[in-house]
């Protein structure tokens, strides 16, 4: 679980984020929405530590990330996977390599283990094909989902998506959103989801988190998406004709 | 001025985290070995071809302009000797080696950098400086000696190939100037010299990757950057070096 509590970012004179209070749970999917620029990737880089908050706190199951010395933010971090919005797979090397990764640098089991857990991860993608490929060898989607086993190759306790979503057909986004949540679940992991994509907000969204100008506007889950009133976050979520038209719908069915 | 301090402050706080003992000491090895076989033997071919070219000309130059009926004939040798020995195998060579070698580790952190690469290796609890700067720095101090070396030879045979192949000279007396009046220690004062070139190198050029802000037009600001400041250091180095081995 991570609780982030009061928290605050600024660069120089302009704050980005004020006074964030927010729940994510173990075992669900949590996702940040907002548009462009109000603050979604700089609340992900504050609680994953790529950036400092101005104030505040972020709870790792009740441990305050912020304050921890370098050592322990290092074994936190080890429990950390991350999908990053270019996938950020190392091109120098093979499929393979990228999700031994972190098990050659972290983990003490043999040479042979390490492989045949890298083998499960690509499995559990559907990837086995591709494993001997480099990064640029092989599609967007099939990037993401590599990310996605080099993510769990270590089975982390959180889970981190940075718009997982981005640059993939509807169909793709359909596949990954499924992945993620599956995993999520499965693995009973703290996952937060960084995205624009209505799709995976109406698809998977467990708990959701609204952020209007570093604002937290709105919370609540998938379902409280549709019966919402707040203006702000229906102008943001409703703002295709298609959303508009369920909308539309789903409230005429609770009128009746 | 302050744009000046506060990046060497944040070169200084860069090398700091870089010389950090390796999360894993084998896949340090294994990127060592890799680093010195991408920036040293790759880089053999062209420090071969530029010696033995320069040893060449270096030859014919002296040969044309200082040598005179009031002057020994060990001269030629003896001249191409010391320049190839104290400046051109060491400072020249690692000026050359800083756009070759100091460009590829600028533009490979930088594009690692705006790919998300490094935010990966952050992420996962590995130091980013420590994984991918040591190695390169350690490799570039192994190989800068040997490729040395390898210049001073090379240079050597060049100016020998315009006695063989284009008779400005007898071999003869180029070997006696080459053997004339020999310091050993100059073959060690150009070694150690290129030690610190080495550092510069692959330090400043992975700074500047490393500090990449914004997109693929930053990254190649930032190798061109790298290979003019590295030069530039380089030269002041190599005037402060010479100073303090030469007197």
């Amino acid at each position: 679980m991570i609780e982030i509590k009061n928290l605050d970012k600024s660069f120089g004179n302009k704050a980005v984020l004020k006074n964030i209070n927010i729940l994510f749970e173990d075992g669900k999917t949590n996702l940040i929405i907002g548009q462009s620029g109000s603050g979604k990737t700089v609340l992900m880089k504050c609680i994953v530590g790529l950036l400092e908050p101005t104030s505040g706190e972020i709870l790792y199951d009740g441990v305050n990330f912020i304050n921890l010395d370098k050592r322990a933010k290092k074994k936190l971090r080890i429990k950390m996977g991350m999908i990053f919005q270019s996938a950020a797979l190392f091109d120098s090397m093979s499929v393979m390599e990228n999700v031994m990764f972190p098990l050659n640098m972290f983990s003490n089991d043999t040479f042979r283990d390490k492989v045949k857990r890298a083998m499960f991860c690509l499995d559990r993608v559907n990837l086995l094909n591709a494993r001997d490929k480099f990064p640029g060898e092989i599609s967007g989607g099939m990037q993401k989902r590599v990310a996605i086993a080099r993510a769990i190759a270590l089975n982390p306790k959180y889970l981190f998506c940075d718009e997982p979503n981005s640059g993939l057909d509807p169909k793709t986004s359909l596949v990954i959103d499924k992945l993620i949540h599956d995993i999520t679940v499965e693995y009973n992991m703290t996952t937060i989801i960084n995205t624009h994509d209505m799709n995976s907000v109406m698809g998977i969204g467990d708990n959701i988190l609204y952020i209007y100008e570093g604002n937290a506007e709105w919370t609540g889950t998938k379902d409280e998406i549709i019966q919402s009133e707040n203006t702000l976050l229906n102008d943001f979520v409703f703002a295709s004709d298609l959303f508009k038209k369920i909308k539309e719908y789903e409230t005429k069915k609770v009128d009746y | 001025m302050y744009k000046g301090l506060s990046m060497v402050g944040r070169y200084i706080l860069l090398m700091k985290r870089t010389f950090s003992r390796p999360e894993r000491m084998r896949m340090f090895f294994k990127s060592y070995v890799k680093e010195i076989e991408q920036l040293g033997v790759n880089s053999i071919g062209i420090v071969l071809l530029i010696s033995f070219f320069i040893g060449a000309v270096i030859t014919i130059q002296i040969k044309l302009n200082i040598e005179s009926a009031w002057m020994p004939r060990w001269t030629v040798g003896y001249v191409t000797r010391e320049i190839l020995l104290l400046e051109f195998s060491s400072a020249i060579m690692c000026l050359i080696l800083a756009g070759k070698v100091g460009s590829n580790i600028a533009s490979e952190i930088g594009t690692m950098r705006v790919t998300q690469q490094i935010d990966a290796l952050e992420i996962m609890g590995v130091n980013p400086a420590s994984y991918l700067i040591l190695p390169k720095i350690t490799a570039m101090l192994t190989v800068i000696p040997a490729l040395v070396v390898f210049s001073i030879v090379a240079g050597i045979v060049g100016a020998f190939a315009t006695c063989w192949f284009g008779g400005i000279m007898t071999a003869t007396d180029l070997e006696y100037g080459l053997q004339y009046g020999f310091v050993e220690s100059f073959i060690w004062t150009g070694i150690v010299k290129s030690l610190f070139f080495a550092f510069i190198i692959a330090s400043v050029s992975a700074f500047f990757g490393y500090s990449v802000e914004g997109g693929s037009t930053d990254v190649g600001k930032a190798s061109t950057d790298s290979v003019v400041c590295s030069s530039v250091l380089i030269l002041f180095a190599d005037l402060i070096l010479t100073k303090l081995i030469m007197g």
